[in-house]
């Protein structure tokens, strides 16, 4: 088989003294005497060398991450991997490896030595970008619709609060309100305009509503998070985008923000306190499970399904929230709760982070299957009729993937429809 | 090949422009790239991605604000920028013709771009007078260039999308239109990290050349005619406006 | 030096372009208040040059001046320009005239003012610049100036004539030309000819996007309307070059030209002056448009289109 990589430099010796130490290996011989092979370290100093991708030198090959890589399981890839081709001959900014990972952090999870991919990919990426390096046109797509029209769709900013209209309740607009609220809700891009995400947007006032939640939501003023376009390298497009969301934040006064999306949680709870913005966030699923007190006693129609939940990384790995997804599926009657293989701290990625949510079609020619159909074949395996999600990117992505592999009898519902559906009764 | 860009900044016809004495009142406006150079630096990067070469943005730097302009220029793949450092807000285009003529000379330019017009043209294009000075053929109204040993190959528009194709020697000076692509996406990481790398070369404004026109009065157009205004709420313009076409038998 | 001015008239397949019959007879006017002659420059052959009420006409014609070429077109004028010394050389502010009006005026170092809508007696020109948004009024200073003026400024009628024109031969040779002409480009076919239709709907900058198209597309459709544009809107590639209106795009007269989002450039209004009626919508309330169009209204053209959608 060809070497995958050209430039690969193997520098063999018969005898190598280390230290003083001769380790040449013709003991462990019967015929002849092993031949010891290195390789130079360029490519991986040249990673390394990178603010932030550091971590990437610290690879000793132990291959943990490889076992729970969700892009392995559909490829050849984890940070093992691009180690090893790194040494041999891999330049990352240039391969087409740099744009797979999700960052979905499963491999920091179980790393001795904290590889932080999340750390190294963002920063790598970036590299790429200000040298001109291959970028995915779908994703250049993301960042030049996001930089011109506020959301990662390329939808007109004016529409962003399109949708309230037919959500079939009162959604108070801050600029309209003119006086502080307990809750400013995010509502985020996807769920703002993508139909599906429209459904869950709709579910969320409903359920806010019915609690008598004192909230509102930015409505035209409100612009992306940008949180994976930082993750895909465009950093500097997140500095913009979260120097306006800054201000356009502290313009009005509130207590507390809840987001719809897990990757908005991460921006503006992780990321925002770098640029000086330090003010309570909260995912919905965390929200409601606190009120769920108030929220149980009013899902009183069944809904009889069977039930599977997929943690998505962002509220799971990266924010620690399990919990409150799965006691707010278990308050609603008439749901059985299954759990698919990996699950939780193992969850498996749906794709969609790191900027996949915008590669679609580049990530299709470099792996066999795509994520979220690998997820969707899971989820239908536990027997479940019902995918629950709690990210925006997921419907739409798992609801496509469920077709693509056959599994159309597997609803994929955001767990707001569901508790809407509970709420409403249908 | 060495490809040059001539831009001009220009005061933003966004907003009003403030008058003071006779001209725009420059210290209280802002200033943009004119729209076309945006289209005359995507122009000139396609040519050097088709056929290689280096390409240098030059502009006169009106208000010491020029610097950021150029950066988005380099991010968008310019390789590097030269400013003429007038200092001189209300500079008219035989000024800056004439200065950027002098810079574009020592950079032995192959083919220059420029704009093919700007909103301030008041005394006509820089582009035009560029050519004039260096003594190249120019072409205006350009929306495609393409260059191959020595000659160049565009096509420049009339009206209503007739046109003519047109080879040239090179050296020329090209007045665009429309660059054969829309301009790219500048990534926003990039023209930030330009904008702390990039070195712009200055030059001091050497020549002398004046449009030999005087100001004698600016002020807005006197209307002849004023559209009958519809007021209202947006509902009620439209509601309006429905019932105007529908009287008329056109809704 | 002389009073006398020079009209560089414009021709395309055997027909002069209005322009030329509006600088004429301009040119007339004027001459005559300064005691000069008005004389048209025809270049190019393939075209009858008796057409024109000037004082002279001078038709220079040679197998290199068959189609417009702006290095040959600019060798001979610079040189008649020289041999005749002119009060005032009159170009159009169109495709052609723009390739060589401020050329000119840098070769020669002879003052020039462009976008000029008005010329008085005493050569004082008006300048219609920033988009429409401001008049100048601009001396030229020295005995030579040249104006290039836009078109539409002067009525037509008054250049129409049918001087006899004299033949002459390039006054420099045309031998070793750098710039060489090599077809004509036809538009393309295929898409709506916005410049037969009764109704437009028509959209500038102010609709933002590509995203925003869609929007507008509705609203034409809802008025039984092809959707036409400004300049900018083809520039960014959000329409095709097909559905441009002004002076780089075609000249429509409809019965209705709804406006949305277009502040009224001079080269916009060149194209679509003549509708039966204009109605534009904006946000700025200075816009010019507003002093062409019969109805206007200060509204956010998105609010607008969506609730006349809605009433139709």
């Amino acid at each position: 088989m060809a070497p995958k990589f050209e430039k690969a430099k193997a520098i063999e010796k018969e005898n190598i003294v280390v230290d003083g130490v001769d380790i040449s290996g013709h003991w462990n011989r019967m015929f002849e005497q092993r031949v010891i092979t290195e390789y130079t370290p360029e490519l991986i100093e040249k990673i390394a060398d990178i603010p932030n991708a550091e971590s990437f030198a610290n690879c000793y090959q132990c291959a943990k991450c490889v076992a729970v890589c969700p892009v392995d399981v559909v490829g050849n890839y984890g940070p093992r991997k691009l180690y090893r081709y790194a040494q041999t001959g891999m330049d990352l900014t240039e391969a087409p490896e740099l744009w797979l990972c999700t960052t979905c952090a499963n491999c920091l999870r179980v790393c001795p030595k904290e590889v932080n991919m999340v750390k190294i990919m963002p920063a790598a990426r970036e590299q790429a970008i200000l040298d001109g390096k291959f970028v995915p046109n779908e994703l250049q797509q993301a960042f030049e619709n996001t930089a011109k029209s506020g959301n990662p769709l390329g939808q007109p900013q004016r529409k962003r609060d399109a949708w309230i209209k037919d959500a079939g309740v009162e959604i108070p607009v801050m600029k309209d309100l003119g006086r502080k609220v307990d809750v400013l809700w995010y509502v985020g891009s996807y769920p703002s305009y993508h139909p599906r995400g429209i459904d869950a947007a709709s579910a969320a006032a409903r359920i806010f509503t019915a609690l008598g939640i004192d909230f509102a939501i930015l409505g035209k003023e409100e612009k992306d998070d940008a949180d994976s376009q930082r993750l895909a390298g465009e950093k500097g497009l997140f500095e913009m985008m979260t120097e306006y969301n800054i201000e356009t934040f502290n313009k009005y006064e509130w207590d507390e923000l809840v987001v719809t999306g897990p990757h908005e949680l991460n921006a503006f709870k992780n990321v925002y306190p770098k640029y000086g913005f330090e003010r309570p966030v909260v995912h919905y699923t965390t929200f409601l499970a606190r009120h769920l007190d108030k929220l149980k006693p009013m899902l009183k129609h069944p809904v009889n399904k069977k039930i599977t939940y997929h943690d998505p990384c962002y509220l799971g790995r990266h924010n620690g929230e399990y919990d409150a997804p799965r006691q707010l599926l278990e308050a609603i009657p008439g749901v059985e709760l299954v759990e698919m293989g990996r699950n939780r701290e193992n969850g498996y990625c749906c794709g969609g982070g790191g900027g996949g949510m915008w590669m679609d079609s580049f990530t299709a020619k470099h792996t066999n299957m795509r994520l979220s159909e690998k997820r969707a074949m899971e989820a239908a395996s536990t027997g479940a009729n019902v995918l629950a999600v709690a990210c925006p990117f997921e419907v739409s992505r798992f609801s496509d993937a469920v077709k693509s592999t056959g599994n159309e009898h597997v609803d994929v519902l955001d767990i707001l429809e569901l508790l809407d559906r509970s709420m409403r009764g249908e | 090949m060495n490809i040059v860009v001539a831009i001009k900044h220009i005061p933003s016809i966004a907003d009003d422009l403030p008058v003071s004495g006779n001209n725009v009142d420059f210290d209280s406006v802002d200033f943009v790239l004119n729209e076309f150079d945006e289209q005359s630096i995507e122009q000139a990067v396609l040519v050097k991605e088709a056929v290689g070469g280096t390409v240098t943005v030059v502009g006169v730097d009106l208000i010491e604000e020029l610097d950021n302009i150029l950066h988005l220029a380099i991010a968008k793949g310019a390789d590097k920028a030269v400013k003429v450092t007038a200092d001189e807000p209300g500079a008219d285009s035989h000024m800056q013709a004439k200065w950027l003529s002098e810079a574009i000379k020592g950079l032995s330019p192959d083919i220059v771009f420029a704009g093919v017009q700007a909103s301030n043209d008041l005394d006509g294009q820089i582009g035009p007078m560029i050519a004039a000075h260096l003594d190249m053929p120019y072409i205006g109204g350009v929306s495609s260039v393409e260059v191959a040993d020595g000659t160049a190959t565009v096509n420049k528009e009339f009206a209503g999308g007739v046109g003519a194709k047109y080879s040239v020697s090179l050296p020329m000076v090209v007045g665009v239109q429309a660059a054969a692509k829309p301009p790219r996406y500048a990534p926003i990481s990039k023209v930030r990290q330009v904008a702390q790398t990039a070195t712009i070369d200055t030059v001091e404004p050497s020549g002398d050349a004046s449009s030999g026109l005087t100001f004698k009065k600016m002020a807005p157009p006197v209307a002849t005619g004023h559209a009958e205004m519809i007021d209202g709420s947006p509902k009620e313009v439209a509601a309006k406006i429905v019932e105007l076409l529908k009287s008329k038998g056109l809704a | 030096m002389s009073n006398d001015i020079l009209v560089i008239t414009e021709h395309m397949d055997g027909k002069f372009s209005d322009v030329s019959f509006e600088l004429v007879g301009k040119a007339k006017e004027l001459a005559s208040a300064l005691g000069g002659q008005a004389v048209a420059v025809v270049v190019g052959g393939g075209v009858d040059a008796n057409v024109f009420a000037s004082d002279a006409t001078i038709h220079i014609d040679d197998a290199a001046l068959g189609q417009f070429n702006p290095e040959a077109y600019g060798k001979v004028i610079e040189a008649l320009v020289k041999e005749k010394s002119p009060r005032l050389v009159m170009f159009g502010w169109t495709a052609t005239g723009m390739d060589l009006a401020a050329w000119l005026s840098a070769k020669l170092g002879v003052p020039c003012a462009a976008y000029v809508k008005e010329i008085g007696s005493d050569l004082m020109m008006g300048c219609q610049a920033y988009g429409g948004k401001l008049m100048a009024e601009v001396a030229p200073e020295g005995d030579m100036a040249i104006a290039a003026c836009l078109a539409g400024s002067f009525p037509a009628e008054a250049g129409q004539g049918s001087t006899a024109a004299t033949a002459t031969a390039s006054p420099v040779d045309l031998g070793s030309l750098k710039v060489k002409f090599v077809e004509a480009i036809k538009p393309e076919g295929g898409d709506v000819d916005i410049t037969s239709q009764t109704k437009l709907v028509s959209v500038g900058r102010g609709i933002g996007g590509k995203e925003n198209i869609e929007l507008a597309e509705e609203l034409a459709q809802a008025l039984d309307a092809a959707l036409s544009c400004s300049r900018p809107v083809v520039d960014a590639g959000w329409l095709p070059r097909t559905r441009q209106v002004g002076k780089s795009g075609l000249k429509v007269k409809p019965k209705m030209y709804l406006m949305l989002g277009i502040s009224g450039a001079p080269e916009h209004l060149e194209g679509m002056k003549s509708a039966e009626l204009i109605i534009a919508v904006n946000t700025d309330k200075k816009a010019p448009i507003f002093n062409v169009a019969h109805y206007g209204a200060t509204a956010d053209l998105f609010e607008v289109a969506e609730a006349m959608l809605e009433l139709l």
